[in-house]
């Protein structure tokens, strides 16, 4: 009788690198799952409100409501994800109950730590975390995240954060595999990352897990974009059903990743899809209205 | 720590040994784990994002990923007769949603090739905390590498069953109940699991094996 390993750090990214290529959606119903599975979304996170909404609300922003989630994982075939605060690993452990297939500790919701994050080593359900820079990115990985993604700055339809996060994990990638063997002590030190993650990084020459966009994408061309900088996936928050014609929309978003670089495909999938979210300029955004900084 | 398998490509692949060129389905999904197994072993690989990037190849994985998305995608864009056509003459492999894909059917309505003569059951063990490794022999897997005695470590990502499976069709490879988790039709081939999350080449050499390359029992 052979021995069934399940929740294994291989399993754990296994998901993640079968979600690669695609898109994954934030739904707030039922229905609005079926609309993400139909239109080729590869999972879907589970969510009371989208970013633009817990942003225009304000408030406390928690794990959505047990209830919710299950409805949206009976709806839907793919992958569901749902979000729990920074360092809630309470919130996480309701989760795990529940089934759901990624936790994503996510800063759009309300930190309920601000010093520690989850230590995700203890669940067999995979985490997704945010990341603006390298040594962020492999401090989650140290803590067991088995997926990274951009920050960016969520619900604001404004792709420029989600750029620069990425430019920064994948330019800092650069510059660790052009540095001298001696030189990657002070750098590991200079970013607050382990030493063992780092020399990892150096080797492959890409972050050891699943890298993934995500805050303010809003437009096929924006999740091509995205794509050709590098990353391996796209999430899409409100960018989808607080624009004109969602169906329409997701569709063309997963298309887009699929075809990244074709720029003739692209032109196609972009045309007639009614008006993008409205979104809101990063740059008139206050200091304290950002979530990015969130995260330690 | 450990990473993800296969992320990475070889770091110099040896050159392509002949024109045999074999292609992967990058819809979507795990197409580069694919790539990166065929060039260690020294194999052309060819990406097939639409209908003309079929032509003139040997053999075509078909890789994990959501089987809905891979299916809608190769709707969209006009996959489906081509593959279909492609399929009848060259060899296939799926893997997970790549052996779904397969099918002639998944108890849902979802787009199928129907290739082989077989029937699924997706998410069969449950959602992601299910997901497992575990030992399974795959005794076919002598033809390539006869003197090697390893069972398969085989990795089970929210995975699928293969429910039935009638002939021409055969079973590959089961748990230790019995359930069918890999099965063959002649030139194609279907696992529920995925040998390319793992280093171990032996399913990738079968496979090439099938399509044909001279070299597949190579060590």
């Amino acid at each position: 009788m052979s021995e069934y390993i399940t929740g294994s750090f291989k399993v754990k990214v296994g998901l993640a690198q079968m979600l690669k290529g695609g898109v994954i959606m934030d739904v707030v119903t039922p229905e609005q799952a079926k609309i993400a599975e139909d239109a080729g979304a590869v999972a879907v996170m589970a969510l009371e409100r989208v970013p633009a909404d817990i942003r225009k609300q304000g408030g406390v922003a928690r794990m959505s409501d047990p209830e919710l989630i299950l409805k949206i994982m009976d709806a839907v075939s793919i992958p569901v994800m749902a979000k729990v605060r920074i360092g809630h690993f309470v919130e996480a452990q309701i989760l795990e109950a529940l089934g759901v297939d990624y936790i994503d500790e996510s800063e759009v919701l309300t930190p309920a730590d601000e010093e520690h994050h989850i230590d995700k080593h203890n669940f067999k359900v995979p985490f997704v975390c945010g990341a603006r820079n390298l040594g962020e990115a492999l401090r989650r990985i140290a803590e067991g995240a088995a997926m990274i993604r951009t920050k960016g700055e969520a619900g604001t339809g404004d792709v420029v954060e989600a750029v620069r996060h990425a430019r920064t994990v994948l330019g800092e990638i650069r510059r660790l595999q052009s540095m001298a063997d001696e030189e990657i002590y002070t750098f590991a030190k200079e970013i607050g990352a382990p030493l063992a993650l780092v020399r990892e990084v150096k080797e492959l020459g890409r972050l050891p897990v699943v890298n993934f966009a995500a805050g303010g994408i809003a437009t096929p061309a924006d999740a091509a974009l995205m794509m050709q900088l590098g990353v391996d996936g796209i999430f899409v928050g409100s960018g989808i059903f607080k624009s004109e014609d969602p169906p329409k929309r997701a569709a063309a978003i997963v298309k887009a990743v699929t075809h990244f670089n074709d720029a003739e495909i692209l032109a196609e999938v972009s045309k007639g899809l009614g008006e993008p979210m409205r979104g809101q300029q990063v740059e008139d955004l206050p200091e304290e209205a950002r979530l990015a900084g969130r995260g330690w | 720590m450990n990473h993800a398998p296969n992320l990475i490509p070889p770091e110099k692949a040896p050159p392509p040994r002949d024109e045999f060129t074999v292609g992967v389905l990058a819809l979507q999904g795990s197409f580069w784990e694919h790539e990166v197994m065929l060039r260690r072993l020294g194999v052309a690989v060819r990406e097939v994002r639409l209908p003309a990037d079929l032509n003139g190849l040997a053999g075509l994985i078909i890789p994990g990923g959501e089987s809905t998305t891979i299916g809608k995608l190769a709707v969209a864009f006009g996959l489906l007769e081509p593959l279909r056509a492609f399929g009848r003459e060259h060899a296939i492999w799926g893997t997970c949603a790549g052996a779904i894909f397969l099918s002639r059917d998944a108890r849902r309505s979802q787009p199928l090739l129907g290739l082989m003569n077989i029937t699924v059951e997706r998410n069969a063990f449950g959602r992601q905390i299910a997901s497992f490794e575990a030992d399974i022999p795959v005794p076919a897997l002598k033809t390539v590498a006869p003197a090697d005695e390893r069972p398969f470590r085989a990795v089970f990502i929210r995975a699928p069953l293969i429910e039935t499976v009638t002939p021409p069709a055969e079973v590959l490879a089961t748990l230790d109940d019995g359930r069918i988790v890999a099965a063959q039709q002649g030139h194609l081939l279907a696992t529920a699991f995925h040998p390319e999350l793992t280093d171990d080449t032996r399913f990738h050499r079968y496979f090439l094996h099938l399509a044909g390359w001279s070299a597949a029992a190579a060590p």
